[in-house]
């Protein structure tokens, strides 16, 4: 799997993916066409709203969506085509090949199992060594995530541990068996800003440590400045602006990413209106013709509501899907359209 | 939006001590829960001795971790939740006592906006309903309560023949948490408590619903209670800033000089926390380690020397105290480092 053709290819390689939620009353585009890719050792960040489709898209990743899901389009992990695996090959390639870390470790730890149970399991489901051995390596791993006196820890419930701790903990199972692709869900979101920032610095300095390849879902700006390479800007189940993270948060190409930057609260004049993005995201039942942050967009033209703008890139590495890419490149920082 | 609605010099007959009177006085107040299985006499200092002047026609931001009792200190402000001890003052009466003010009249010049916009709506009730409640349970009759909720509405950018007969679910977040608004301002409040009322929404409907907050206290003249964990939303709406950390004030100041020079080093970690948005920047260190310590049996002495860069044994030994204060423009922090006699190496330099 780790020979010379596989190693050049881009780890993971997402196409026109799609997944609709079909129901009797309506069809939910959760996603409707995400692209991007990722190297390895890449930190990516999905940047997005509630309901622009980031959470999924990252669950389809691992295939996580339940049966009712119809997810369409292609995605290759680590040269294997993830949307076709099955059984055996699919639990080895959960937790094995991809792992991730969740939003809420208190809802996604099992509150009748210890720490050490949680990490023993998987490293014995994966890798087939013994209980001693695993129970050391589990110790191991609570040590690389800065976990104090990991030896006591190891047989803590997770409500005996704080929030902090608790997200440490979940860090340490998706990293127990080394997965090449590690998702991460708002993984600091429900976390206090003097934790926040150290599990972040924590994520940062494993993720160069161990060199895996990392997808992390944010809808806070100042996270993805904090660990991305680049960004990939989501808006009603699309990636609509894709690039580096200092030319993206410098200079937005979308005025969605743009209007995003300008209505984010950080360091405003207090005397002054905030610079909001009128109006709020479409239904996804019923999807805008035409580029869906047109309803929204001062920028918008007659064209804009006739198909989706097709990708253009303005400069080396950046795309972006928007017809007047040229104008909001033009437009001072921080100034909504 | 803001340039056509000019604050009208408004006199309020309700305003019984002026411009000088403060608003709101709180006194010591105390809130604890007992908590069972944590051991015999085991109680959550939720609130611990707070005092804090709200001056009229300001916002005051509270600013604190999770646990630290922000919450339970503005459902204590209302009454939602008894104090064990300590004393409230609205505009000159005490609250609760026979010659003060009471519950219910405090209640209808104070009123509060939660975090969660769906779960304090009525499923069942329509939009204009809702807001019509309030004034119909304080007296008006069912035409005037009608009349008043459709004006509320276009206060808060809601057309009322449109989102009226809506029922909570058929509004997306950024609406519901305008009709939450809309109720509490529906009963005529002088004060409104906004408990992490932006928190959970959209970054970009988060600035739309901070633009109609501010506007309304423009034109209706009001003083805000703003709690949040968000400093940078903080340090935009408000013009005084409370730090709280295990029910305990530990900085009180106006917002730009709590901002520019924090004096207690907890303010500082916080501030220090803060992401920056330009990815040249990136925090290299953690300002601080570890977790807020439980609060049920809080450390002894000053509360955050656990977690303080500076601690000292003066630290474990006593407990630092706010200082004094005087106005609106004192800045002052629970530090012995801010204390020349305290006996902290550092005294004096904070």
């Amino acid at each position: 799997m780790d020979g010379g053709m596989v190693a050049a290819a881009p780890l993971l390689e997402v196409e026109d993916l799609s997944v609709q939620f079909v129901t009797r009353e309506a069809t939910v585009n959760a996603v409707s066409g995400a692209t991007f890719n990722l190297k390895a050792g890449e930190v990516l960040c999905l940047l997005g709203e509630s309901g622009s489709g980031k959470s999924v898209t990252l669950r389809a990743l691992m295939r996580l969506l339940p049966g009712r899901a119809r997810v369409k389009g292609r995605v290759n992990v680590a040269g294997q085509d993830a949307l076709a695996l099955k059984g055996r090959a699919l639990q080895s390639f959960r937790g094995g090949t991809v792992a991730m870390v969740f939003q809420e470790p208190m809802t996604a730890l099992d509150p009748v199992y210890t720490i050490g149970q949680h990490l023993t399991e998987m490293i014995r489901r994966h890798k087939g060594v013994g209980r001693a051995e695993a129970r050391a390596q589990a110790i191991e791993l609570l040590n690389l995530v800065k976990i104090p006196s990991a030896e006591r820890r190891i047989d803590a419930y997770p409500h005996e541990l704080s929030g902090g701790l608790r997200q440490r903990a979940m860090i340490a199972i998706a990293l127990s068996c080394g997965p090449k692709l590690l998702l991460a869900d708002e993984p600091t979101t429900a976390l206090d800003a003097t934790v926040q920032i150290q599990v972040l610095i924590l994520l940062r300095r494993l993720q160069q440590e161990l060199g895996m390849g990392t997808i992390f879902v944010t809808h806070d700006l100042g996270v993805a400045a904090e660990i991305a390479d680049r960004v990939a800007v989501m808006y009603a189940g699309r990636v609509i602006e894709e690039g580096p993270v200092a030319d993206v948060l410098r200079r937005p190409a979308h005025p969605y990413t743009a209007g995003l930057m300008a209505s984010t609260v950080h360091d405003q004049a207090p005397d002054q209106d905030i610079a909001a993005i009128p109006g709020s995201p479409p239904d996804l039942r019923r999807l805008p013709p035409g580029c869906s942050f047109a309803p929204r967009c001062s920028l918008a033209m007659p064209a804009c509501r006739q198909g989706f703008p097709e990708p253009v890139f303005p400069a080396p590495g950046r795309m972006a899907r928007c017809l007047r890419v040229a104008d909001v490149l033009q437009q001072p920082v921080g100034v909504h359209a | 939006m803001s340039a056509t609605v000019q604050a009208k010099p408004y006199v309020d007959g309700r305003d019984r001590g002026g411009a000088a009177q403060p608003m709101l006085i709180a006194k010591e107040l105390q809130r604890h829960f007992k908590v069972k299985g944590a051991g015999k006499g085991a109680v959550v200092r939720a609130v611990d001795g707070v005092s804090f002047t709200l001056f009229k026609g300001e916002t005051l931001g509270v600013v604190g971790e999770s646990g630290c009792g922000k919450s339970t200190l503005a459902r204590v402000l209302l009454h939602l939740v008894l104090p064990d001890s300590g004393d409230l003052v609205f505009d000159g009466d005490t609250v609760g006592e026979t010659r003060g003010i009471s519950v219910a009249d405090l209640r209808r010049q104070v009123q509060m906006v939660f975090q969660d916009s769906y779960s304090s709506l009525n499923p069942r009730m329509p939009v204009q309903d809702s807001v019509a409640f309030g004034p119909m349970v304080n007296g008006k009759s069912k035409a005037e309560s009608r009349r008043i909720a459709q004006d509320i509405l276009v206060k808060v950018g809601l057309r009322p023949d449109l989102f009226g007969p809506r029922y909570p679910h058929e509004l997306s977040g950024g609406q519901k948490q305008r009709v939450n608004i809309a109720r509490a301002l529906a009963v005529g409040p002088r004060m409104v408590i906004l408990d992490e009322a932006v928190s959970a929404l959209d970054k970009s409907v988060e600035a739309q619903v901070l633009n109609l907050l501010r506007e309304l206290k423009r034109t209706l003249n009001l003083t805000y209670l703003f709690i949040s964990h968000d400093l940078n939303v903080v340090r935009y709406i408000s013009d005084r800033v409370l730090v709280m950390y295990l029910g305990q004030v530990v900085e009180l100041g106006p917002a730009a000089d709590v901002f520019a020079k924090a004096r207690h080093p907890y303010t500082q970690a916080l501030l220090g926390s803060r992401l920056s948005m330009d990815s040249s920047k990136r925090i290299e260190s953690p300002p601080i380690v570890g977790d807020p310590p439980s609060p049920i049996n809080p450390p002894s002495g000053c509360r955050f020397r656990t977690r303080c860069p500076h601690a000292e044994a003066v630290c474990e030994a006593e407990m630092p105290t706010l200082g004094q204060w005087e106005d609106r423009s004192s800045h002052v922090a629970a530090c012995h480092m801010t204390n020349a006699q305290s006996g902290h190496s550092l005294a004096g330099t904070a």
